[in-house]
């Protein structure tokens, strides 16, 4: 009985995920075909000839390793400095009352409304006159703020009792120790959770690297690929090795922290 | 979520448990008091000023300049304005985001809805594994996401008008047809951001009782009436933030398009954001794309503000 009522939406469920898997399982297929097979009629879902010469040539013509080394750095970098800003941010607006913090914290709030996109030309003067222009610096230090992990991190202090705080304080614990020493550590799921999700954001960005980065030395991943996609004449056994090449470091991850993503309450963090 | 829970504070005052502190002890708290919240938020207070604030300001300076990046400003009043208002490819590109938008919100809201609905509550099998086939496309950059279908779609190499033909009909043109071209848009946005709205959504849908289900289920409501009258309106939350996000992400949408189409065929599909880059970065003309973006912020600022006024209507009735 219950196998047949469940039926139905297991079809439906099941059709539905082979629409979302077919174009990235093709693109894998694809990136695997010899670039003569790549256009030849009639089409194949597996290779006939299955080879890696599109990796090769890709690792080969362009500077991958660069490429790699240099959105590492952003994403690593970031990252750290995003977790740590947003617990000191978060754990002061959910701990501490003031106007001067409810203010602020409506100033967060509105940097969701207003992304940095809709004021790219004046974002773009502000980092050169900082003298960050074409450097990596450049693209780290204006992504550190997010209303999503400030959200995060406030929503989650204010679980932990105040009781805690006042039995630490009542033993002479100053509020930086207090911080640092017992409500940080108590922190660390959402911390994880923060990291995971900054790292995709800042490893996928493509609009600060697009303005800030001139040189291809310092190119990011996502400038790369699009330096290829942008082409005349797209070169595709290239682009799709290539392409490929830039998602093996999130997939790893995704590997690695799959139960910590899928079941992470990112709701937590931004309905309050 | 509206701006007025929001900003309630959650805590109550921490000197208040402390009744019988004595003078100079309370004195000294509430010293610290200031200075450690303040030392906590200043980090994110410098960046807020440096990149919003500044850009913000700057940006509404330029507006009224002919600056090009480099250079003295001049001061050309409102002149900026003046051109945007009656230039045409202004128009268009923000007709054509308007479009993108108002059909984008309510596919990406059923979609990511529907399929949540199916991953957290039906009695489908195989039910853990699907949820990682709908949420790989959120490991995938939106470059990335623009390569995959362009290579899916291509007019001539592309493997859907290669079974289009193979069935006897005409390969489609998802290039230089404007109407498919969005739609391919469209498409590849609800593909690349139903994970994220799903794992709202199932969190959410996880956090309904059973028992108002259940109670519903002895009293003969059917499954369609359960979800309308029990789980929707429980939902209202979390839809608004997934609206609400859908629509400022519809209107910002830059980086897959210009690996998709580049915006094509031409400049029909041309979005605003890439109208601004275009005039901004291609054609050096930072004061006229800067006037642009204020248009854009002014949009923004009345679309986040009229949602917010549904959401408080709302939390009234």
């Amino acid at each position: 009985m219950k196998t047949f009522r469940a039926a139905p939406s297991t079809i439906i469920l099941w059709v539905l995920a082979a629409l979302y898997l077919f174009p990235t399982a093709w693109f894998l297929l694809s990136s695997l075909k010899p670039g003569s097979e790549l256009f030849s009629l009639p089409l194949t879902i597996l290779p006939r000839d299955w080879t890696v010469a599109g990796f090769v040539t890709a690792w080969n013509r362009f500077d991958f390793q660069q490429y790699f080394i240099n959105t590492t750095v952003v994403a690593v970098v970031t990252t750290a400095l995003t977790v740590i800003v947003s617990a000191m941010t978060g754990y002061a607006f959910a701990k501490y009352t003031s106007w001067w913090l409810r203010g602020f914290f409506i100033c967060i709030l509105a940097t969701t409304m207003l992304p940095t996109e809709v004021i790219m030309p004046s974002s773009f003067a502000v980092v050169r006159d900082l003298g960050l222009y074409d450097t990596l610096a450049g693209i780290i230090v204006p992504s550190i703020i997010t209303a999503t992990g400030i959200f995060m991190f406030r929503q989650y202090f204010s679980t932990i009792p105040d009781e805690l705080m006042e039995a630490a304080r009542i033993d002479g614990v100053g509020e930086f120790r207090l911080f640092l020493k017992i409500m940080l550590p108590l922190a660390k799921p959402i911390a994880v959770v923060l990291a995971i999700f900054s790292f995709q954001w800042r490893w996928n960005d493509y609009i600060w690297p697009l303005l800030i980065l001139r040189d291809p030395e310092r190119y990011t991943l996502q400038v790369a690929l699009r330096s290829i996609v942008g082409a005349d004449n797209i070169d595709w056994s290239v682009l799709l090795a290539a392409s490929v090449i830039s998602l093996v470091p999130m997939v790893v991850l995704f590997a690695i922290f799959q139960r910590q993503i899928l079941s992470a309450d990112i709701n937590s963090g931004l309905k309050d | 979520m509206s701006v007025r829970t929001l900003t309630t504070p959650t805590t109550a005052d921490p000197t208040a448990p402390i009744p019988r502190a004595g003078r100079t002890r309370k004195r000294r708290t509430s010293t610290t008091h200031v200075l450690a919240p303040l030392v906590f938020i200043s980090v994110a207070v410098v960046l807020f000023l440096l990149f919003f604030v500044w850009p913000g300001a700057l940006g509404l300076l330029y507006s009224f300049t002919d600056y090009s990046g480099v250079g003295d400003l001049d001061f050309i009043g409102l002149d900026n304005y003046v051109d945007l208002f009656a230039d045409d490819a202004f128009y268009a590109s923000l007709a054509r985001t308007f479009l993108y938008t108002a059909l984008s919100v309510p596919l990406h809201y059923v979609v990511s809805l529907g399929i949540a609905m199916l991953l957290a509550s039906s009695l489908a099998k195989g039910k853990s594994s699907a949820r990682v086939i709908f949420f790989l496309p959120w490991l995938i950059s939106p470059i990335v996401a623009g390569v995959i279908w362009r290579w899916l779609f291509g007019e001539n190499f592309g493997f859907v008008n290669f079974v289009i033909t193979l069935l006897g009909g005409d390969g489609l043109h998802w290039q230089t047809d404007a109407s498919l071209a969005l739609a391919l848009i469209l498409i590849v946005s609800t593909w690349a951001t139903t994970a994220f709205n799903m794992l709202l959504f199932i969190a959410a849908i996880r956090n309904i009782p059973k028992s108002y289900l259940e109670a519903a289920e002895i009293d003969g409501a059917n499954a369609w009436v359960r979800f309308r009258r029990i789980t929707l309106p429980l939902l209202a939350p979390t839809s608004f933030m997934v609206i609400l996000l859908t629509t400022i992400g519809s209107m910002k949408e830059f980086a897959m398009v210009q690996a998709l189409n580049g915006g094509g065929p031409g400049t029909q599909n041309m979005f605003i954001v890439q109208y601004i880059y275009r005039t901004g970065f291609e054609r050096a003309d930072i004061g006229y794309a800067s006037a642009a973006s204020m248009v854009l912020m002014a949009i923004l600022v009345l679309i986040a503000l009229v949602q917010m006024q549904f959401d408080r209507k709302r939390d009234l009735a």
